[in-house]
């Protein structure tokens, strides 16, 4: 029906973008800057390096490095955070510990693991684990605190043995709030992973943008650090994927809640792009309204990753 | 894409505190006191094991030296105007560079945020270099800005730029339209307007954002010391470190997580009282 001002508006999105690398590169191909080489360079040797010579070399070591220290850090952060979201005491005997821990910056602790492992991919994928598990730990914990204890109480009255508890009604209620903390941490695993590279290696994205800087190969850098941009954008993509597949039991029951609101929205960019999911996040126990407008927002949900947790806050109030 | 810090960093309002409400406040100060027994436990038992562990030779001593000879040597190191001269040139670099970032990213945030055109036009530049770990401009920076403090302050106002913009988007984005409604047909000047509506309810995003960015800083500032060697508390790390002088580098990365703990504190506590009016602060939720 509006189909003209939908299609400026997606036209209009690239504008920008568009402007900015036609700027680059028209400003770089005169201005002979030692530090900014011309866009037509780095687009040509990023083909030479990266079609596809280093990427064995560089490439897939960084990204298991990641993959093995972010797969530990899911795996320690969602056990231990059941844990402690469901026992009071433990939370209580941890919290000291956890919230020093997750204070401290996880590159200081890159000489304590160059001691510990060596200059191998294990202290590398224990810098990753070691940063990325506290947002998934605290939103685990978050996530099953959440629970409502009728389900707990039910479960127990009904003599659910307690694995199923566990499989059927805890990690479910509490998934949305994990996977928003597995969200925060893949970009924190990201950078991890350039700052570990950057310190005693031999080989990983991180390593070859200093190296290149060291020996002076501005093109190279500047290719590395867009393989570094394209694989947050891919991965955080990626990311969204799984989560919108996994998670799609809790869309599509927020989906059919605030259908009627939602559907006129869903198209018109403006207003769904600006939901404010946040609304929730902060204002969890403010009054009505501000709940149900943002529980109307559903089929935004592809771009807005709290969405669950605005979700869940919301639920009771509708 | 976009909140993802909001979710863990937010103050406080967790679904599942209702209960606290009712309780009479005698009893919530009592058990608030009685909380700190397990939590004092929790440091005691983890500070033993830690001290047993090297004294009996579980974990090597050479690489793992008793907790009480760490602490010793940060009580030696508190009385010496070298840790403070290294705590004050990393802070600089964090408060330069947050303060740049917000300077930079609350008004352009608050423009995106009120004017739909520019923020769809802007969207996918956004989009496409939020996820760009700031660490990969490392190298760009040493190449521009040498490897001294502007190379600090650069990352970090880099790194720190994204999250208060976002938070000032959304902030200025969540205005609610019936206030901002009625303040326009009451014919508030758009001063006004700004000054009594939209700044009031995109404040608590903003501080969010400052909040996220804190730590982030810190963390950028510490990067640029370890990787680059800029002047700062890293550097001081890594010397240590290479100096073989382990018992100090433990006594540095302790003092570094309670520079980070104690930022993240006072951060909050700033918040809670400057937005005491906030719905998302009125109730303490414990």
């Amino acid at each position: 029906m509006r189909t003209a001002p939908r299609v400026g508006n997606f036209l209009l999105q690239f504008l920008l973008p568009a402007a900015l690398l036609l700027g680059y590169g028209v400003w770089s191909a005169q201005a002979d800057s030692f530090y900014f080489p011309p866009l037509t360079e780095i687009g040509s040797t990023f083909a030479e390096t990266w079609l596809f010579e280093r990427v064995p070399v560089d490439l897939l070591p960084s990204v298991s490095r990641l993959a093995a220290g972010y797969g530990l850090a899911v795996v320690v952060g969602v056990t231990a955070g059941i844990a402690l979201g469901l026992s009071r005491r433990a939370r209580l005997t941890a919290e000291p510990v956890v919230e020093f821990l997750r204070a401290l910056p996880a590159p200081a602790l890159i000489p304590f693991a160059l001691l510990l492992f060596g200059t191998g991919t294990n202290s590398k994928v224990f810098i990753i684990a070691l940063g990325t598990v506290w947002p998934i730990l605290l939103n685990t914990i978050d996530g099953v605190r959440g629970l409502e204890s009728q389900q707990l109480d039910m479960a127990r009255s009904y003599r659910i043995p307690s694995r199923s508890v566990l499989l059927h009604i805890i990690l479910p209620a509490a998934s949305p709030r994990i996977f928003a903390g597995m969200r925060t941490s893949l970009s924190i695993g990201i950078i991890l992973m350039v700052i570990s590279e950057m310190v005693a290696s031999a080989n990983g994205l991180g390593y070859f943008i200093l190296q290149s800087q060291r020996g002076f190969e501005i093109p190279e850098m500047w290719t590395g650090i867009v393989v570094i941009g394209l694989l947050g954008f891919v991965l955080n993509w990626l990311f969204l994927r799984v989560e919108a597949r996994v998670l799609f039991w809790h869309r599509g029951a927020k989906g059919l809640l605030g259908e009627s609101a939602a559907a006129p929205t869903a198209d018109a960019a403006p207003t769904a792009d600006a939901a404010p999911t946040s609304a929730a996040a902060l204002t969890a126990d403010a009054p009505t309204p501000v709940a149900a407008t943002a529980d109307g927002r559903g089929p935004d949900t592809a771009t807005t990753p709290n969405v669950p947790s605005t979700a869940r806050s919301s639920r009771p109030v509708s | 894409m976009r909140v993802a810090e909001k979710v863990t960093t937010a103050p406080s309002p967790q679904p599942g505190t209702g209960p606290v409400a009712g309780r009479s406040r005698e009893g919530s100060l009592r058990r608030r006191a009685l909380d700190w027994v397990p939590r004092l436990l929790g440091i005691a038992a983890i500070l033993v094991v830690l001290e047993v562990c090297s004294r009996t030779g579980v974990l090597p001593r050479e690489s793992f030296p008793p907790v009480s000879e760490i602490y010793g040597s940060l009580l030696g190191l508190v009385g010496d105007p070298g840790l403070w001269v290294e705590i004050g040139r990393t802070m600089r670099g964090w408060a330069v560079g947050l303060l740049l970032a917000a300077v930079l990213a609350v008004p352009l945030g608050m423009l995106l945020g009120a004017s739909r055109r520019a923020f769809q036009m802007s969207r996918l530049v956004i989009e496409f270099l939020r996820p760009v770990p700031s660490v990969a401009l490392i190298p760009l920076a040493v190449l521009v800005f040498g490897v001294g403090q502007d190379m600090k302050v650069f990352l970090v106002a880099f790194a720190c730029f994204w999250p208060i913009l976002f938070q000032s988007i959304y902030g200025v984005q969540d205005v609610d339209p019936v206030a901002r409604d009625t303040a326009r047909s009451y014919g508030l000047p758009p001063l006004a307007r700004f000054a009594r509506i939209i700044l009031p309810s995109a404040a608590p995003y903003i501080a969010t954002g400052l909040r996220i960015s804190s730590a982030i800083a810190l963390i950028l500032a510490l990067t640029a010391e370890l990787v680059v060697g800029a002047p700062g508390l890293g550097r001081a790390i890594v010397v240590s470190q290479v100096s073989g002088s382990i018992t100090q580098m433990y006594a540095l990365i302790l003092a570094t997580g309670l520079l980070g703990w104690l930022l993240n504190t006072v951060f909050i506590a700033v918040e809670r009282r400057l937005l005491r009016w906030h719905p998302s602060h009125r109730e303490v939720a414990l």
